[in-house]
């Protein structure tokens, strides 16, 4: 039987599970203190349970769950990898998790110091002039760059009013840029996943700002001409973001700045360990290059003479992403990521990423169609055309993977690719593990051929069996309620 | 050498490239032009073995004036309240730490089920009909709330009150200014909005209008009042709220708010020096396929058994694209479990109780700076657990004094507002005791008289 409950459904009137001491401070009780418009008429309805109660019941939860830790996790654009648990213990020492935001900088000399060396090294990975490290996620990272872009234009007088985007992109590139006040316009692909350099060259003029891609591109490829296409970009004043979600594949290997990018962000919860946490705390900090610095969201941490201090005098900055200075914890992970790796350790991981990829790519070439032929970098994208003629979809892969053991590869995602499986093992995943997920992928296909239902009636073995999508969006039920 | 974090050795690497039909690494990367190669080692500090880099950080967090070293009545939006020790156990389980966004519901139950949850409580704290799974932190809620204001009324103003913590009014600028939206203040002489001004404001071109309870300045809005002026204008009613506060103060949407949004970072999550923080966003039913950001609902799987998806996608980045509601995709998951377990801990009563202890400490310690001379409360409205002090030496003076006797004593208003020069805001917790509340007041003494 599994488990169903929510806490909810574990409450027991006056049961708790705090503990909260006595007031030691003499005074009048909140209703004399307050005038009573500003008090709870009526309490809030959370639920009442012991301090054990809640324990087993989210420790219960949580095995209803499949994690890095626990599960094989191919997702491709996600990087999935180990977060390894030295980070947690650093992010978490009193020091830094105790730490509050408005403290005298003079009081917060490590903390400050941390962030600085932090945005240091992301600049020399990434090849950039200055980095920030305010953005809260990639999403944020990509608006406050285009809102860079922006600023930039605006400063030399110019009015340019649209985006180039492929259609390969990730679809926060799209919803960034757009909030920020563009008109998005797409740009068709070659079917390899690579950009179109006559498309690009036809769609490049006055009017637009920038031109974003991913590199490696969503299909897993370098762009071979990636440096004519900053140079076509650049020629007609056009600036160029690279989306760093797929920084793990060229760690010291190539660099976006290198390369002629203006901006690129980086997702330190991809390439640099920090855990997804089920959808986040993510950190999306954002590097530039020179003629952007004085843009940067404000504040941007300074250091004189080996003391360290935030410095708000910024004319030119796009403003505040966040309240405060950006996920800090996120980036003590990071930090403590980089100083464990070292140069040697980055170059190994991407080495290893790419080598992973091409391993998995090359085992499944005879059963799956593989969308651009090879190598790959650190992830490849397969087509399940064959599978679905004889009625196996990309969906009932992925379900049908979650019975096997292993988490499913990202779903019809690069859109332009038909019945998508986008597959990233990470560097941290051994052969051992590869090989079984490749048996266990050539399995699936070949009971595709002989017993279509074994896929599309999965998955059998997860807590609930396939649900139905349709209906949570046509009777909304978003909060729980005591059944009448 | 060999990295821990690594997992192939060199023999199974060859093996594996043997397989490939490549000769080395080199060989895969060969799409990536030689000019374009980086022709050297990246220029970073030297890896550390584990050993040395514990003893690295733990040096560079010892000179952190932390919350365990030093007493905190800082606030300003960000809180040393009670965690309960469950909480970190039950984050750090790797099912919840190391998964991904729930995009594949059947092996995702269990952080679907607590994201329920999560919206379910806050919804019923805030008083409104529906919370999302989270937004990055109060500020970057509130500017999400602005936007799907100024689309919801098709209007192109929203008009703040000067209580609205100013790090989140910033925030907001930074992202009406791609729509264009324009943004008027309303003046607080008196520490509240000054409802005349806020009526001369609010007008037909008004997408909403924005008040925090408390207010940055700690004191208490007429949230009541506001609505009825916002609705007047067929504007939307914006409400800042600390939800650790709203077990015992009124729910916004009780008073009339459309959009409830503000920073739950006092529901468990530790101040991180800022980040991540937890942003609450919660609205009427109306607003739903508006909402910026996750929802998670019920349905039933293939044998009609109760389950939990991500749904109304079709409002999101991954969907939508340029026409997605808000660029959102990483969430904040993490912090919104830990305010889970936490609202699961605390409950009816706890909520409650920590609402009471913060409110009585924070008068008495008001009650105490008060008798001291020359201190005096800033502002005559009423406030709950943060109060603005007007000292008589200056606030500058005053942090430094009193950080060597490891005491934090607030925040200084001037980098905030030029006219509170003089101005310290002070917050006190329940973790505040009347101890420290004295050593505070002793200190401060010592330092005005």
């Amino acid at each position: 039987m599994n488990y169903d409950k929510l806490v909810f459904e574990l409450s027991s009137a006056g049961r708790v599970g705090f503990s909260l001491p006595d007031s030691d401070v003499p005074g009048k009780p909140l209703a004399e203190l307050l005038p009573k418009k500003y008090l709870r008429g009526e309490a809030a309805a959370l639920p009442e349970v012991s301090e054990f109660d809640a324990v087993r019941h989210y420790s219960r939860l949580s095995r209803m769950n499949y994690g890095v830790d626990t599960h094989f996790y191919p997702l491709g654009s996600c990087t999935m990898k180990y977060n390894p648990k030295l980070n947690e213990d650093m992010a978490r020492l009193p020091g830094f998790a105790r730490l509050h935001p408005l403290t005298r900088p003079e009081d917060a000399q490590g903390a400050l110091q941390l962030m600085y060396d932090l945005g240091q090294m992301l600049a020399e990975i990434a090849g950039m002039d200055a980095v920030s490290l305010q953005p809260a996620a990639g999403a944020q990272g990509e608006f406050a760059g285009v809102l860079m872009i922006r600023a930039y234009h605006a400063s030399r007088g110019e009015k340019r009013t649209k985006v180039l985007i492929p259609d390969s992109a990730h679809g926060t590139n799209p919803a960034s840029t757009a909030i920020a006040g563009y008109e998005v316009v797409e740009v068709k692909s070659l079917p390899n996943g690579e950009v179109d350099l006559d498309v690009l060259a036809r769609a490049v003029g006055p009017d637009v700002a920038a031109f974003m891609i991913t590199v490696p591109n969503t299909l897993g490829m370098f762009e071979p001409r990636i440096m004519e296409i900053t140079e076509i970009c650049h020629a007609k004043g056009v600036q160029v973001y690279m989306d760093g979600a797929n920084l793990n594949a060229v760690l010291g290997i190539t660099r976006p700045g290198d390369l002629g990018f203006d901006v690129c962000h980086f997702n330190l919860h991809k390439t640099f360990t920090t855990p997804h946490g089920g959808g986040g705390p993510g950190a999306g900090p954002v590097g530039v290059k020179s003629h952007l610095e004085p843009f940067l969201p404000t504040p941007v941490v300074v250091k004189h003479d080996d003391r360290y201090a935030l410095d708000w005098n910024r004319p030119k900055s796009i403003g505040k992403l966040q309240a405060f200075w950006g996920n800090f914890g996120m980036l003590v992970r990071a930090y403590t990521y980089i100083r464990t790796m070292g140069a040697d350790g980055l170059r190994s991981v991407s080495d290893n990423a790419v080598l992973n990829a091409n391993y998995i790519m090359k085992r499944l070439e005879s059963e799956y169609d593989v969308s651009v032929p090879g190598p790959c970098m650190h992830e490849c994208v397969l087509s399940a055309r064959r599978q679905k003629k004889q009625g196996v979809s990309a969906t009932d892969i992925a379900k049908r993977l979650l019975d096997l053991g292993f988490y499913a590869p990202s779903t019809y995602f690069p859109l332009i690719v038909e019945e998508a499986l986008m597959i990233e093992p990470t560097e941290t995943e051994s052969k051992d593990t590869l090989d079984q997920f490749c048996d266990a992928m050539i399995q699936i296909a070949r009971e595709a051929q002989q017993n279509p239902t074994i896929a599309t009636s999965a998955p059998v073995t997860t807590p609930v069996r396939r649900l139905d999508q349709t209906r949570a969006a046509r009777e909304p039920n978003l909060r729980w309620s005591v059944p009448r | 050498m060999a990295n821990r974090y690594i997992a192939n050795t060199s023999a199974e690497q060859r093996e594996m490239l043997r397989t490939i039909g490549a000769a080395s690494i080199e060989d895969l990367l060969t799409k990536i032009p030689p000019k374009a190669r980086l022709s050297r080692p990246l220029a970073l500090a030297p890896a550390l073995s584990e050993t040395d880099l514990i003893r690295h950080l733990r040096a560079l967090a010892a000179t952190n004036a932390d919350a365990d070293r030093y007493v905190c009545f800082q606030g300003a939006g960000s809180y040393d309240h009670y965690v309960p020790s469950p909480i970190n156990h039950m984050i750090s389980r790797g099912e919840f730490f190391t998964a991904y966004t729930p995009y594949q519901p059947e092996a995702s139950q269990g952080t679907l089920r607590t994201i329920y949850e999560y919206q379910t409580m806050i919804a019923e704290l805030t008083g409104m009909d529906v919370a999302n799974a989270s937004i990055y932190d109060g500020a970057s809620s509130l500017a999400e709330a602005a936007l799907m204001a100024h689309a919801a009324t098709e209007r192109m103003e929203v008009v703040l009150a000067r209580g609205v913590n100013p790090l989140y009014r910033r925030v907001v600028a930074t992202y009406c200014d791609g729509p264009g939206i324009r943004l008027r203040d309303v003046a607080a002489p008196d520490g509240v909005l000054d409802a005349d001004a806020a009526r001369k404001l609010v007008g037909k071109k008004t997408a909403a209008l924005i008040v925090q309870s408390p207010n940055f300045y700690g004191c208490l809005e007429d949230i009541a009042a506001a609505a009825e002026l916002a609705h007047a204008a067929g504007a939307l009613l914006i409400v800042v709220a600390d939800p650790v506060n709203l077990g015992v103060l009124e729910a916004p949407g009780r008073l009339g708010a459309d959009i409830v949004v503000g920073e739950g970072q006092g529901l468990g999550v530790p101040m991180s020096f800022g980040g991540p923080n937890l942003g609450v966003f919660a609205a009427k039913n109306e607003l739903v396929r508006r909402i910026p950001g996750r929802l998670v609902g019920v349905t039933v799987d293939a044998d009609g058994q109760r389950g939990f998806v991500l749904t109304l996608q079709t409002r999101e980045q991954h969907i939508r694209r340029a026409k997605a509601t808000s660029n959102i995709c990483t969430n904040v998951a993490l912090c919104a479990l830990m305010a889970t377990v936490y609202m699961a801990l605390l409950g009816k009563q706890g909520l409650q109780r920590v609402g009471e202890l913060s409110a009585a400490k924070a008068h008495y310690a008001a009650e105490q700076l008060t008798k001291l001379p020359g201190v005096t409360l800033r502002f005559p409205s009423p406030f709950f657990k943060e109060f603005t002090l007007r000292l008589p030496k200056s606030p500058a003076t005053v942090m430094s004094r009193l950080a060597r006797k490891h005491i934090l004593p607030g925040v200084p208003l001037r980098p905030f507002d030029r006219t509170l020069g003089d101005c310290l805001l002070v917050a006190v917790t329940e973790q505040r005791t009347r101890e420290e509340i004295d050593a505070f007041a002793a200190a401060l003494a010592e330092v005005v008289r």
